[in-house]
């Protein structure tokens, strides 16, 4: 039998605002344990929660960003559970009457479209860290920091509509790309700042009802959640053709083994008994506020790709590279604003930029070339000053000394050789010191043309212009 | 019977309540009493209302974005039974 998985992922982001979610405690990473703790996040009796007008506005950029549908009415839910890493008791969540609903994400699936649907978006407060080992000399405890209690977070939930463990990894990181590109989230997955956990069943292909699911966990980058939801597949297909049944529970990913494990301490249901939160009062959102957030959006990729491919006349690939990051595109974006071949500009960023800023490891931001520069060394090879192959050289250097191209062409005398009469004698002098390959090629041989063309080339320290080599050549072969 | 025993046993266990089967008894009796008056609401329609999800009328209580944290750490642990560099100290919790 033919087995289709079914795939719905819920990711939470947590959101760049410089307070907690419901009190003024900083969410700055790496403090002291507990320096970034009050009343409100420590659950103290009496202390009142108050809500973070940034977050709401940050949630409705996603949920607009997405094609959700923002609710004019939302309200605060108590999820109810016992567990020292939210000293309350319960942690303030959305349940009925999220922020938004019933959105999409489109992905590039070998070319073709695919749109995965969006359920809700809803807001909430993160949980604390514990620490279970490697703190104190008490083996029987757990060491609690609350720094991260009530850290703003969005919870994003999509429809089942995911397939295949390609499709969740595309679906994820369109959606880190966006939410990066709004600036409210920084989506590093290794930190923890974009989590992700999966639904994940199997059902023979053709059966509509959905298989028995399993909810995965802790796969914090996107090769572990292609990895996890692979090996979950090929569990469930086993487990059903060994005739037994899939059970519904929660299961961690190993990331060593790469296989998953059911969480058995949790047979025991959760039952939170979500209600109102009395604490916070509901939360309206008129068609005022609405449009004022939705005029801050920036331009997302989607929009910015074919932009790039109208105004610039570049391949779709080449915009979707260039549009990977807002910097990326501003970059590119600057850069033809200073020369009209947007082409090139386009390969050089692509190839050589790229290549360097991987291999230093650092972003866009931090090139030591900049937009302006990189256009200027298209100029000079446009305007025939530099071959393309000098370009190469003009570009490694001015990558290392951050000097303008001109400069670095007339210190090292790199200016391309147009002058035909210098060429013609550099034409001679080979010729000259290659009577038999002369020979041949007059004697029919004319794949030896390269090899002359090669030999100028050498001759002039690849400073000839490559066409006027090609040109005169030709004519003196003849 | 508008609760069961058992009912209240669970209730009780996700409140970390450990009640004598005595006091399961008599509670089981109690909340019956309670729901039931309750119940009289069920009596009356409303279908056109919206649920009620606060009592108060305000509405889009929001703070600013700012970092403006005055608690000293000190004073976040002063209330702990039991800490250790900085850290609350619990009773081990391994999911």
């Amino acid at each position: 039998m033919e087995f289709e998985a079914v795939i719905g992922l819920e990711v939470h982001a947590q959101m760049l605002t410089d307070s907690k979610i419901f009190c003024g405690c900083s969410t700055k990473f790496g403090n002291e344990p507990n320096e970034n703790t009050c009343m409100v996040c420590l659950g103290l009796p009496g202390a009142l929660p108050v809500l973070n007008k940034k977050v709401v506005e940050y949630a409705m950029k996603v949920a607009i960003a997405t094609d959700c549908k923002v609710a004019p009415l939302s309200i605060f839910a108590r999820k109810n559970y016992f567990y020292p890493d939210l000293p309350k008791g319960y942690q303030i969540s959305q349940y009925e009457l999220p922020i938004a609903e019933h959105g999409r994400i489109s992905i590039d699936l070998d070319g073709k479209k695919k749109v995965i649907g969006i359920t809700r978006i809803h807001m909430e407060e993160d949980a604390g860290k514990l620490i279970h080992e490697g703190v104190g000399e008490d083996t029987d405890c757990s060491y609690v920091d609350l720094n991260r209690a009530c850290v703003p977070l969005i919870e994003i939930v999509s429809e089942p509509d995911i397939r295949t463990p390609k499709e969740a990894a595309l679906y994820l990181k369109k959606l880190r790309q966006i939410l990066v590109y709004l600036e409210i989230c920084d989506g590093n997955m290794e930190e923890g700042s974009l989590r992700c956990d999966a639904n994940v069943s199997v059902r023979p292909v053709g059966q509509e009802k959905f298989g028995t699911r399993a909810e995965l966990k802790n796969m914090n980058s996107f090769k572990f959640i292609e990895k996890a939801l692979e090996y979950e597949i090929k569990r469930q297909i086993h487990t059903i053709n060994n005739g037994e049944e899939i059970v519904q529970e929660t299961r961690l990913f190993d990331t060593s083994k790469g296989v998953t494990i059911s969480m058995r301490s949790k047979e025991e249901a959760h039952d939170y008994r979500y209600f109102p939160d009395p604490d916070l009062v509901p939360l309206l959102i008129d068609d005022a506020w609405y449009n004022e957030v939705k005029a801050t959006i920036c331009e997302l990729p989607d929009d910015k790709i074919q932009r790039f491919v109208t105004q610039y006349k570049i391949p779709e690939y080449d915009a979707e590279v260039l549009s990977s990051t807002k910097q990326l595109a501003d970059y590119y974006e600057e850069t033809v604003k200073h020369t009209d071949d947007t082409k090139m500009a386009s390969n050089w960023i692509m190839g050589d930029i790229l290549r360097e800023l991987k291999n230093d490891n650092i972003e866009i931001d931090a090139c030591p070339v900049s937009p302006k520069m990189l256009a200027e060394m298209i100029k000079l090879i446009k305007d025939g000053t530099i071959s393309s192959k000098i370009a190469k050289t003009v570009f490694e250097e001015m990558y290392r000394s951050k000097k303008m191209p001109d400069a670095i062409v007339r210190e090292k005398g790199l200016v391309q050789v147009t002058d035909s009469g210098a060429i013609e004698n550099m034409i001679d002098d080979v010729i000259a010191a290659n009577p038999n390959q002369y020979e041949q090629y007059k004697a029919g041989k004319d794949r030896l043309f390269g090899f002359f063309v090669g030999q100028v080339m050498k001759l002039s320290k690849g400073k000839a212009n490559p066409k006027l080599v090609n040109e005169l050549l030709k004519k003196k072969l003849t | 019977m508008k609760i069961t025993k058992e009912e209240v046993e669970y209730v009780a266990k996700l409140a970390r309540m450990y009640l004598s089967k005595e006091e399961a008894k008599m509670f089981t009796g109690q909340l019956d009493k309670i729901l039931d008056y309750i119940n009289l609401l069920n009596e009356l329609d409303v279908n056109d209302v919206q649920p009620t999800s606060q009592s108060v009328s305000k509405r889009n209580v929001l703070r600013k974005d700012t970092a403006d944290n005055t608690f000293k750490k000190e004073e976040s642990l002063k209330n702990a039974p039991s800490q250790d560099k900085g850290f609350f100290k619990v009773p081990k919790v391994i999911e």
